[in-house]
C-alpha cells in the first residue's frame, strides 16, 4: 500500500544567496491518494501537471518539500520518504522500480541485454550471486517475450517495442512490488504498443504488481487503470474507477481534458471543436503552476459524490454545462 | 493539380548500405486541399515530405522519380530558383516547435529575419507592421508585445503558432505540417488543427499533414495515404479509407487503436503481431506479410503492384479483404 500523503514539491525559481523565498513554482501542491497493492493506478493530466513528479517522489529522485509517503511493503516494512535513510532508501528502491519513457535513451548501448539486466541489481541490497543473477536474467528475457539468445545482443539489435520489453525485464529482476510505468507505450508504434500493455498487465496477474501507470494518451489510460486521479497545476482535481471516470467525468477540468482527445470519426464529418468554450477559456492557460493557483485552507478538500469518486473543490467553480 | 509526387524513390547510403527509405510513392496535392500522411515510425512518411523540398540528409539521394509542382520539375530547381521555391511556394512546420527557434533571437528578430528573406526590400516599420499582422492571423494575443519576448517565455502550443506564422510569411500556397501537434499536449492539438483548417478557408492554402494519430486526422484530411515499409499501401477518400479499410494493413492500424472507454476487465486487445519491417534487410515482397492475417504465399514473393480502383488505390493482391 502506498499513501501519497499530501505531498508537496516547489522548486525555487532564484538560486543563490539573494534568493526570494516566495518565489517558486509549486510542482506538486498537497496531493493525496492511496495505491492499493495489486491495482493499477493511471495519473493523467497536461505536461506540467505534477503527474511525473509525485511518481519521482515515490523512489526519491525528487526530494519532498512537504508532506509524506507512506510504502508498506508485502512483508510489513514501513517505509517513510521524508527524512528516509540510505539503507531504507536501498531497500525501497528495489521493491519500487521506475521504467522509463524512451527505451532507446534509457538502456546504455555498450552493455550486452545480459549486463543490462543485471545492472538492474546495481544499489539493490539483494545481489544473489553471479550464478543466480544470470539464471533470473534468463527467465526474465522469457517472461517479457524475448528469447535467451538475445541476451548477448545489444540494445541497438532490437526494436523499440522490444527495447521496452528489456526495460520492464531489468525492472523485474529485483523482484518488486510496484512499477512505476511513466509513457512506457507513448513512444511505440500504434501496433506495437497493444502488445506491451498486455504484457503488463499480464505481469500484474502473474506477479501480483502494482502500478503507477503515467501516460498523456486518455484511452490507453483508462483501458489498462484500476482507478484514475486526474492532475492538474500540481493538484488532485478528481479521482474515480477508471470504468467509472470514462464513463461520468464530474470536474469541469476533467470534462475539458477528455474532450479535448480527438476521436477517430469515420462519418465524414469535418473538424469541429468539441466542449465547452467556457471550460476552454478557463483551463487554457499554460498549466504549470508558477502562480500558486490555491488558497492554502482548501486545497486538500475533496467531495466524494459517490462511494470511490472523489471530486476537487478547487476549480469546481469553473461555469459548468 | 499544384503539387505532383511520381514514382518516388529515395535511398540512404549507411554503414550497413543502402537503405530504401521510400519506394516509389506516388500522390497529389490539388488547391486548398488537406492530405493526410499516415504511417508508423520507419514508413517513409517524413523522408516523402522531406523530399518535396529536397532537405533530405546528406547521406540520402532521389533515386528515382519526380516531383512536380505546378508543372516543372522540384527535381530540376537550382540555386536562387529552389531559395524561392522553398517559403514562397511551399513552407514547412516541423514536430518540435521549441527546437525550431534560436533561443537568443527575440520572436520579433526571427520573424523580421524570415519576413525579410522573402521581400528584401521592406523597410522597419513595413516588417513591424507585416510581424503583428502575422502573429495576429495565428492568434497570438498582445501581438505588439509579444514581439519582445524570447522563445522560453512561450508554451508549445504558442511556439507551434508562432512556427506557422514563419510559414505564412513568405504566402505559400502548400504547407506541409510534419507531425506538428505529436509534442503537444492534447489540449493543445485541436487548436492547432482549428489553425490549420482556418487557414486553408481563408487563404486556399493545401496542407500536407504528416501523422501518426489517425484519431487527429480523421476529422480533417479529404483523403488519406496510408504507408507502410517506405511504400504506399492505401490511399483514398478518409471516409472510405477509415470506414471501409481495403488493405489488411490499414485495417489492422484501424484496429490496434484502444477504444476509448474499453477496459481491460471487459474487453481484450486486437494485437497485430510482429513489428514493423527493418528497411536494412527488407522481405523480398510486401513488407507487411509477415504480419498480414490475410497473407498468401504469393505474397512473399514480389511487391504487389498498386491498383487503382475508383477514387482509391491499394496495394494489395488479396482480393477485397475486410
Amino acid at each position: 500500500m502506498i499513501h501519497f500523503d499530501s505531498i508537496v514539491k516547489h522548486y525555487p525559481l532564484e538560486a543563490g544567496f539573494f534568493a526570494r523565498e516566495e518565489h517558486k513554482v509549486f510542482a506538486v501542491n498537497g496531493v493525496d491518494f492511496r495505491v492499493e497493492p495489486g491495482e493499477i493506478y493511471g495519473l493523467v493530466g497536461e505536461s506540467g501537471c505534477g503527474k511525473t513528479t509525485t511518481a519521482r517522489l515515490l523512489v526519491r529522485m525528487e526530494r519532498l518539500t512537504g508532506g509524506n509517503i507512506l510504502f508498506r511493503s508485502r512483508d510489513g516494512r514501513e517505509f517513510r520518504l521524508a527524512g528516509i535513510g540510505r539503507a531504507d532508501l536501498a531497500a525501497l528502491r528495489s521493491r519500487v522500480r521506475y521504467v522509463f519513457q524512451d527505451p532507446a535513451r534509457s538502456l546504455n548501448p555498450r552493455l550486452s541485454i545480459r549486463e543490462v539486466l543485471l545492472s538492474g541489481y546495481r544499489y539493490s541490497p539483494r545481489w544473489p550471486g553471479r550464478s543466480r543473477a544470470e539464471e533470473e536474467a534468463r527467465s526474465l528475457i522469457q517472461e517479457v517475450g524475448l528469447s535467451v539468445g538475445d541476451l548477448d545482443r545489444r540494445p541497438a539489435d532490437f526494436s523499440g517495442g522490444q527495447r521496452q520489453r528489456i526495460s520492464i525485464a531489468r525492472a523485474l529482476i529485483t523482484q518488486p512490488e510496484v512499477l512505476i510505468c511513466d509513457e512506457v507505450v507513448s513512444a511505440l508504434d500504434v501496433s506495437i504498443q497493444g502488445q506491451i500493455l498486455n504484457l503488463l498487465l499480464r505481469l500484474r496477474e502473474e506477479r501480483g504488481l502494482t502500478m503507477i501507470f503515467i501516460a498523456h494518451d486518455l484511452a490507453v489510460v483508462g483501458y489498462v487503470s484500476d482507478r484514475i486521479g486526474v492532475m492538474y497545476r500540481g493538484v488532485l482535481v478528481e479521482e474515480a474507477p477508471a470504468r467509472t471516470l470514462m464513463a461520468n467525468r464530474r470536474h469541469p477540468y476533467t470534462q475539458y481534458l477528455f474532450e479535448s482527445l480527438p476521436v477517430l470519426r469515420t462519418d465524414g464529418e469535418s473538424h469541429r471543436r468539441r466542449g465547452d468554450p467556457a471550460l476552454r477559456a478557463t483551463f487554457s492557460r499554460r498549466a504549470d503552476a508558477t502562480e500558486n493557483p490555491v488558497s492554502d485552507a482548501t486545497f486538500l478538500e475533496m467531495d466524494e459524490p459517490e462511494p470511490g469518486h472523489r471530486v476537487s473543490r478547487i476549480f469546481s467553480d469553473a461555469p459548468r454545462r | 493539380m499544384i503539387l505532383t509526387v511520381e514514382n518516388l524513390s529515395v535511398d540512404f547510403a549507411t554503414g550497413g548500405g543502402l537503405l530504401h527509405a521510400v519506394r516509389d510513392v506516388s500522390f497529389t496535392l490539388d488547391a486548398g486541399e488537406v492530405v493526410g500522411i499516415v504511417g508508423e515510425s520507419g514508413s517513409g512518411k517524413s523522408v516523402t515530405a522531406q523530399s518535396i523540398l529536397r532537405i533530405i540528409p546528406a547521406n540520402g539521394r532521389i533515386a528515382a522519380g519526380d516531383i512536380r509542382f505546378r508543372d516543372r520539375s522540384v527535381l530540376a530547381l537550382d540555386g536562387e530558383e529552389l531559395r524561392r521555391f522553398r517559403g514562397r511556394e511551399v513552407a514547412m512546420i516541423f514536430q518540435e516547435p521549441g527546437r525550431s527557434f534560436d533561443p537568443i533571437y527575440s520572436i520579433g528578430k526571427s520573424l523580421a529575419e524570415t519576413i525579410r528573406a522573402h521581400q528584401p526590400d521592406l523597410g522597419e516599420d513595413e516588417i513591424r507592421e507585416r510581424s503583428i499582422r502575422l502573429l495576429e492571423e495565428v492568434h497570438v494575443t498582445n501581438p505588439e508585445r509579444r514581439l519582445e519576448n524570447f522563445p522560453h517565455q512561450f508554451s508549445g502550443g504558442l511556439l507551434q503558432r508562432i512556427m506557422i506564422a514563419h510559414a505564412l510569411a513568405s504566402d505559400p500556397t502548400v504547407l506541409i505540417a510534419d507531425e506538428p501537434t505529436t509534442a503537444l499536449d492534447v489540449t493543445i492539438q485541436a487548436g492547432i488543427v482549428d489553425l490549420l483548417l482556418e487557414l486553408r478557408r481563408r487563404r486556399n492554402v493545401a496542407i500536407l499533414f504528416i501523422t501518426h494519430n489517425l484519431a487527429l486526422i480523421s476529422s480533417f484530411a479529404d483523403r488519406l495515404v496510408v504507408m507502410y515499409g517506405g511504400l504506399v499501401m492505401e490511399e483514398g477518400r478518409t471516409v472510405d479509407v477509415l470506414r471501409s479499410p481495403r488493405h489488411p494493413y490499414t485495417a489492422g492500424l484501424l484496429a490496434s487503436l484502444v477504444p476509448f472507454g474499453a477496459h481491460h476487465s471487459q474487453q481484450s486487445l486486437f494485437i497485430l503481431s510482429g513489428a514493423p519491417p527493418n528497411p536494412m534487410a527488407p522481405e523480398p515482397g510486401c513488407p507487411f506479410a509477415p504480419r498480414c492475417p490475410l497473407a498468401k504465399p504469393g505474397c512473399r514473393e514480389a511487391i504487389p503492384e498498386i491498383r487503382t480502383d475508383g477514387g482509391s488505390r491499394v496495394r494489395c493482391i488479396v482480393e477485397g479483404p475486410k
